[in-house]
C-alpha cells in the first residue's frame, strides 16, 4: 500500500520537487518519470478530438512549407513612383416609356478613365481624366466646366502639407462634406444630377470643383476652407438629356426648350467661399458650416433676357453625427439666405429656405443594412411667395417633406450588392426609386443592372416632373 | 496513514497549480500575442480568397494599428486598400472600444466621402473573405468562458464557450496555443452538433523587431466552402505612429510615409 501510494506521489510530485516539499528524485528516474508526466497530464482530460494537435508552422520549429512566396504587393508602377489606375466601361439605358421631348436612349456611353498619381516629395499630384464616347448627346464640344464632350476632367490637383497642422489641395478636385445620404444641405459643392438620374456610377453624382482647399487641424477644432475663384454650378437638368417641367411654358419640356443660363463667370468676383468647422465631442461629430456664393442650380430668371440665373446665396448650418443604439444617427440643418430676394416677394428669384434632415442607419442582419431619413425644405416667407405668384401658376407647399429609405444587401461572399434607395414626398405625392444589383464577376469585372423610376401625381413637382425620364440601365466595367 | 493521505492531497493540489498556468493567464497572453504586440504596428497584407469552385480573388491592403494609451485594450486601426481596382484607395478606419461598440468609418475617394458606418455583427465577413471582422481585430477574451482541456508538448489546448450563445454561430471553439510564444496556431470552431466547420491555421511565424509574428495564416470554412489566406509583408513595430493618423484628416489624405 505504502509503495503504491509512493509511486502515485512520485508521479505527481516530480515537477513540484523544486519547491523542496519532497526530496528530488535521483537522476535517471527523474528523467523517465518526467516523460511519463507529460504523457499523462495532471490536468483533467478534455474530450480528445479525433484530430491530432496541429503541427508547428514554420517559424515555430515546424517544417518550411513549400509555398513560401512572399506577397509582393508592389508593382513596377509603384516602384516608378507613379500610381496608375482606372477603368473601362460601357453603360446603356433606355427610357421605360415614351418621352416626346427626349430620345428613347437615356444613356449609351463608353467611358475610359485613367488616373495617375505621383508623389513629388513636396506634395502629391493627381490627374484623373475620363474619355467618353456618348452618342445620346448630339453636342460633343468639350466643356470642362459642364463635363460636356469627349473629355471629362475629374481631377487635376496638387496636395501639400505646408506645416504639420495644415493640408492644402489646389486644383480640380471632388469635394464632399455633410451627413446626408444622397441628400445635401451644407454640401454646396457641385452635383451632377444628370449623371445621377440616368444611372451612371454614384461617384458621378459629384462634379469636380476648381478650388483651393485649406485644412487646418488643432486639438480644439479643425477648419476646412474652400475657395472657388470662379463659380462652379451643378450639372443641372437642362433638357438636353432629361425632360423637366418648364415653368415659363407651364408644361413639360426637353430638347425643345433647353435651359439657357446666364452663369456668373467672372474670376475672383463671381467666386464661392465655404467653411466647415468641426470636431468630435465624445463620440459625436459636430460641424458648423458657412457658404457664400450662388444657388448651385438655376433658381431665378433674368426678366430682361429670359435667361435662367444663379442668384446670390449665403447659407449657414450645423450637423451632428453619432452612434446611437448600435446604429448611426445624424442630423443636419441649413438656412439658405437668398440674398437677392430677402423679402421673398420677387417671383424671379428663389426664396430663402430652412432645410433640415434627420436620419438613422442600422445593420438589420449580417450583410443587410437599412437606413431612413426625414428631410424638409421650408420656405422662409411663404405669404410673400404666394402673393407674388402669377395667377394660374401652381404653388408649392410651404414645407416640402421627403422621406428616404435605403436597403443594402450583400450576398455570395459579398460579390453581389443589392441596393434600393427610395425618395418619397408625402406632400408632393411624388417619389424616386433607385434599385440596383451589382455583381463583381471577378476582381476586375463588374456588371450592373439598375433603374431610375420617377413618379408623381403632378408634372410640376420635384420628382414628378421627371416621370417620363424613368429608365433602366446595364453596365459592364473592367477596372485596372 | 491519514497523514500520508492528507499530504498526498496537498501535494497533488500544489503540483497541479505549479504545473498548469491559470487559464486566464494563457488567454490574456494569447490575446496579447495575437493583437497587441508593441505600441503600434504596420503590415502589408495580401489576401487570397478561394471560393468553393476554386476561383480566387485578391485583396491588398496595409494596416496601421495603434494601442490606445487611454482605455485598456482599446486600439485604433487604419486599413488602406491597394487593390483590386474598384476598392483601391478606399480607407476603412476602426476605433476598437472595449466598453462600447467600435467606431467605424469608410472613406470613398471618388466621392471624397467620409461615411460613418454602423457597428455590424462582428462575425460577418471582412471584405468578402473567410475571415470575420473579429478575426482581424480580435475577440474580447471576456466574451467566452475558457477551459484548459489539454496540454501537449507544444500547446495549451483551450476550449472556449461563448457567454452569449445567441450572438455567435459557434457552440465552442478549441485553440492550440503555442506554449512559448502564446500564439494560437490553430483554432477550430464547432457547431451545435459538434462538427468542426471552420478552422484557422497559422502557416508561418517570423520574428520581426523581436516579436513573434504570424506572417501567413489561413481560414477555412466548410459552410461556405473554400478558404482565405493572408500573407503579411513589410511588418514593423513601434514605428511611433501618432494618434492623429486615425482621424478624418488622414482618411481624406492618407499618411503616405506611415503606409510606405
Amino acid at each position: 500500500m505504502r509503495n503504491t501510494l509512493f509511486a502515485i506521489l512520485v508521479l505527481f510530485v516530480a515537477p513540484a520537487s523544486a519547491s523542496g516539499l519532497v526530496p528530488p528524485l535521483p537522476d535517471g528516474l527523474q528523467e523517465s518519470k518526467k516523460q511519463e508526466t507529460r504523457e499523462t497530464p495532471a490536468l483533467p482530460l478534455g474530450p480528445r478530438g479525433a484530430k491530432a494537435p496541429p503541427s508547428l508552422p514554420p517559424g515555430l520549429g515546424g517544417e518550411q512549407s513549400g509555398d513560401d512566396r512572399l506577397a509582393d504587393v508592389e508593382s513596377w508602377a509603384d516602384k516608378l513612383g507613379i500610381h496608375f489606375s482606372g477603368f473601362g466601361e460601357v453603360r446603356a439605358g433606355l427610357r421605360l416609356q415614351n418621352d416626346p421631348h427626349e430620345k428613347a436612349a437615356s444613356i449609351g456611353e463608353a467611358r475610359f478613365q485613367l488616373s495617375l498619381e505621383k508623389d513629388l516629395g513636396v506634395g502629391i499630384a493627381t490627374l484623373t481624366t475620363d474619355a467618353v464616347f456618348d452618342p445620346v448627346l448630339d453636342d460633343h464640344q468639350i466643356n470642362l466646366e459642364t463635363g460636356n464632350g469627349w473629355i471629362d476632367l475629374r481631377e487635376a490637383s496638387f496636395l501639400m502639407r505646408p506645416t504639420s497642422f495644415a493640408d492644402l489641395k489646389i486644383g480640380r478636385q471632388t469635394l464632399t462634406w455633410g451627413t446626408g445620404d444622397l441628400l445635401f444641405i451644407n454640401d454646396m459643392f457641385p452635383k451632377d444630377w444628370n449623371a445621377f438620374f440616368i444611372g451612371r456610377d454614384e461617384e458621378y453624382l459629384k462634379a469636380p470643383s476648381d478650388a483651393l482647399k485649406l485644412s487646418l487641424f488643432s486639438e480644439i477644432v479643425n477648419l476646412d476652407m474652400v475657395y472657388t475663384p470662379r463659380f462652379d454650378a451643378d450639372r443641372y437638368i437642362d433638357g438636353k438629356r432629361l425632360s423637366y417641367f418648364n415653368t415659363s411654358l407651364s408644361s413639360p419640356a426637353g430638347q425643345n426648350a433647353i435651359v439657357v443660363v446666364d452663369r456668373p463667370s467672372d474670376w475672383f468676383s463671381d467666386d464661392e467661399l465655404a467653411f466647415r468647422l468641426y470636431r468630435n465631442i465624445g463620440n459625436a461629430e459636430v460641424a458648423l458650416y458657412y457658404y457664400g456664393g450662388f444657388w448651385k442650380s438655376p433658381a431665378g430668371q433674368n426678366q430682361a433676357t429670359g435667361l435662367a440665373r444663379f442668384p446670390r446665396l449665403r447659407s449657414y448650418g450645423i450637423s451632428v453625427r453619432r452612434p446611437i443604439l448600435g446604429g448611426i444617427a445624424h442630423t443636419e440643418i441649413g438656412y439658405y439666405d437668398s440674398l437677392e430676394d430677402s423679402t421673398g416677394a420677387n417671383i424671379f428669384t428663389a426664396n430663402s429656405e430652412l432645410r433640415l434632415l434627420i436620419g438613422y442607419e442600422h445593420e438589420l442582419a449580417p450583410d443587410l443594412t437599412g437606413a431612413a431619413q426625414y428631410y424638409q425644405e421650408r420656405l422662409a416667407s411663404y405669404a410673400s411667395y404666394i402673393g407674388s405668384l402669377p395667377v394660374g401658376t401652381p404653388a408649392r407647399d410651404k414645407i416640402r417633406h421627403v422621406l428616404t429609405a435605403r436597403l443594402t444587401k450583400l450576398s455570395m461572399n459579398q460579390t453581389v450588392t443589392w441596393s434600393l434607395f427610395f425618395y418619397y414626398s408625402p406632400n408632393d405625392g411624388d417619389g424616386y426609386f433607385r434599385p440596383k444589383v451589382s455583381r463583381k464577376v471577378t476582381d476586375n469585372w463588374t456588371a450592373e443592372i439598375g433603374a431610375n423610376i420617377f413618379f408623381g401625381a403632378e408634372q410640376y413637382t420635384f420628382f414628378g416632373q421627371f416621370a417620363r425620364n424613368s429608365n433602366g440601365f446595364v453596365s459592364l466595367r473592367r477596372g485596372f | 496513514m491519514k497523514k500520508i493521505a492528507l499530504s498526498f492531497i496537498t501535494t497533488v493540489v500544489l503540483a497541479a497549480s505549479a504545473q498548469a498556468m491559470p487559464v486566464d493567464e494563457i488567454v490574456t497572453k494569447a490575446n496579447h500575442a495575437s493583437y497587441y504586440q508593441g505600441e503600434d504596428g504596420k503590415a502589408k497584407i495580401a489576401m487570397t480568397i478561394t471560393d468553393s469552385q476554386n476561383r480566387t480573388r485578391e485583396r491588398a491592403f496595409t494596416i496601421l494599428r495603434r494601442n490606445s494609451a487611454e482605455g485598456e485594450g482599446s486600439q485604433k486601426f487604419y486599413v488602406y486598400f491597394r487593390g483590386p481596382a474598384d476598392v483601391a484607395k478606399t480607407v476603412f478606419m476602426v476605433w476598437k472600444n472595449t466598453k462600447r461598440d467600435d467606431d467605424r468609418w469608410m472613406y470613398l475617394p471618388a466621392l471624397d466621402l467620409v461615411k460613418r458606418i454602423a457597428a455590424s455583427d462582428e462575425r460577418t465577413s471582412f471584405v468578402g473573405s473567410h475571415f470575420f471582422y473579429e478575426d482581424v481585430s480580435g475577440r474580447s477574451p471576456t466574451e467566452d468562458n475558457h477551459e484548459l482541456v489539454e496540454e501537449t508538448e507544444n500547446y495549451y489546448v483551450l476550449k472556449s464557450t461563448p457567454r452569449d450563445t445567441g450572438s455567435v454561430e459557434f457552440s465552442h471553439y478549441r485553440s492550440f496555443i503555442h506554449k512559448t510564444t502564446f500564439l494560437p496556431v490553430q483554432i477550430q470552431y464547432f457547431d451545435g452538433k459538434g462538427e468542426n466547420y471552420r478552422t484557422y491555421d497559422v502557416l508561418k511565424v517570423e520574428i520581426v523587431d523581436g516579436f513573434n509574428t504570424v506572417t501567413a495564416a489561413r481560414m477555412s470554412d466548410s459552410r461556405i466552402g473554400g478558404n482565405t489566406e493572408m500573407r503579411y509583408t513589410g511588418i514593423s513595430y513601434n514605428k511611433g505612429i501618432k494618434e492623429d493618423i486615425f482621424s478624418e484628416r488622414y482618411l481624406r489624405n492618407p499618411p503616405r510615409r506611415e503606409l510606405r
